[in-house]
């Protein structure tokens, strides 16, 4: 290793350590470890303590019926975030059409609704929906408050997309003749969607967690069917609502880790693609 | 439009409109602290803390807020732990945001070129002097912006602190939907309030950018 290179350790914060140093970080981390264990010993104990691990309490996700409603749940739940994923980015493609528009009420117009629904609270939008169209049919206001919300911040993701594509490159397109359309949909955007799909996939992963505000408006979602397995017992052992939380918890994390995991592997492959055509243009 | 200044209508909505304050307000006070020893944690040398920084922002960013509120008001009670409906509020929704908070102050304090640490270490600087001189002024102007965005979020999940029994805006709403009256003026109202909040707290942040600019 040469002199230059800088040690991995080496952060913003911390010079490379010495023999004492790491002593004392050795110490450090043995303490920390220590105090890690005794919180996770102490959670774990108070609830052992509190009889949540008691088998009685878990005997419900052994009948077929309760699992068939936990994959009820999530099927409904991955129903609802895939008609509002579909709709969502239609509409923020649109919006962002809109957004980008020459014609200046329709930009006005457009930014108007994107502002608006994303300064809303989602869950005033989905129940406002609910209460006033959808009161028969949940899952319409869901998907509907969901499309309205993530299409919008969609919308802000694509349009800063496009105006972060180098100026040049609309340009020399208007330059060659092109009109605005052929420059929007064969320069800028393949261009803009490539750089903004990590980001578009983690307004997905928002788009996925909210699906549970249908909680709240009673459509039968996972976390909706969890309440219903929790609050019925089935014996004396009482309402198992931290099992269906230790159990409906780690779905959803799953899923959300699944769609991170999508765009770090897109992310990656669209830095390989960049790092190769700029080495062709060299 | 009028019915909210009609009987008593207009003491529920600013009742409901000031504990949606409170709560943002504690909660933010929450995330925030709690946010930054978690990234005190996840720059840390000591391995063990960044692991628990780590696992705690995994953890939180990817569960449904719901989910933490379930979890928080059904869960807590069996253990013998009884506080307010409020005080659950924050203890989920500070949690929450405390993983959104974390993320952003590490990442001001990443963006902050290696040269200019190592430059205040070699004019013998301390470990004191260079965080409080030379890294947090830094990171801070990074911060403000995506930090803006986090505490904007935050009044708006808050909406979702209604539906388990705190008597904030959105449980005015119902309350105003049960007594009957038009469901586009509730919105209306409601709507109006929550941006208010959103305005004042992106007010807030851009006077907080403009007297931390500098020129460059």
């Amino acid at each position: 290793m040469s002199l230059l290179n800088r040690p991995a350790t080496a952060s913003v914060l911390y010079d490379a350590p010495g023999p004492k140093t790491r002593a004392r970080y050795r110490l450090f981390g043995a303490l920390s470890l220590i105090g890690v264990a005794g919180l996770l010993w102490y959670v774990v104990t108070a609830l052992s303590d509190n009889g949540q691990f008691d088998a009685d309490l878990w005997d419900a996700f052994q009948y077929t019926y309760v699992q068939q409603m936990i994959l009820d749940g999530l099927v409904s739940t991955l129903k609802a975030f895939g008609l509002a994923a579909a709709f969502s980015l239609t509409l923020g493609a649109l919006l962002a059409a809109g957004q980008l528009s020459d014609h200046k009420p329709v930009r006005w117009l457009c930014v108007g609704i994107v502002q608006f629904f994303r300064a809303m609270p989602l869950l005033i939008l989905i129940v406002g929906l609910y209460y006033a169209f959808f009161a028969k049919d949940p899952m319409w206001a869901l998907v509907l408050g969901l499309t309205l919300y993530n299409g919008s911040v969609q919308a802000e993701i694509i349009r800063s997309g496009v105006n972060a594509v180098p100026r040049g490159q609309g340009e020399a397109a208007y330059g060659l003749g092109m009109r605005k359309t052929q420059v929007m949909t064969s320069i800028l955007v393949p261009q803009a969607v490539r750089s903004m799909l990590p980001s578009m996939i983690g307004q997905l992963v928002v788009t996925l967690k909210d699906t549970s505000l249908g909680y709240i408006i009673t459509y039968n979602e996972l976390l909706f069917m969890g309440k219903k397995i929790a609050s019925q017992p089935l014996n004396a052992a009482g309402f198992p609502y931290i099992p269906v939380v230790l159990v409906i918890g780690p779905i959803y994390i799953a899923l959300c880790l699944l769609l991170t995991a999508l765009a770090r592997w897109i992310e990656a492959r669209g830095r390989r693609g960049a790092n190769r055509r700029t080495s062709a243009a060299a | 439009m009028g019915f909210l200044f009609e009987d008593d209508n207009f003491a529920l909505f600013r009742d409901g409109f000031l504990q949606t304050i409170e709560l943002s307000a504690l909660s933010a006070l929450l995330a925030l602290l709690l946010g930054t020893l978690l990234a005190a944690f996840r720059v840390s040398p000591v391995p063990v803390l960044r692991a628990f920084g780590t696992t705690w922002v995994t953890l939180f960013r990817n569960t449904p807020l719901t989910l933490l509120f379930f979890a928080v008001t059904f869960g807590l009670p069996p253990l013998g732990v009884h506080f307010s409906h409020l005080v659950f509020a924050v203890l989920a929704l500070g949690g929450y945001t405390a993983s959104f908070v974390c993320e952003v102050i590490r990442s001001g304090i990443n963006t902050v070129p290696l040269g200019q640490a190592e430059a205040a270490r070699s004019l013998g600087m301390t470990f004191g002097q260079t965080l409080t001189l030379v890294i947090l002024p830094q990171a801070t102007r990074t911060v403000l912006a995506p930090m803006s965005s986090v505490f904007i979020a935050l009044p708006r999940n808050s909406a979702i602190a209604g539906a388990f029994s705190v008597g904030e805006l959105y449980s005015a709403q119902q309350t105003f939907s049960e007594r009957g009256y038009s469901i586009f003026a509730i919105f209306f109202w409601v709507a109006c309030a929550y941006l208010l909040i959103s305005a004042t707290v992106a007010t807030l942040f851009r006077f907080l950018e403009n007297r931390l600019a500098v020129a460059r």
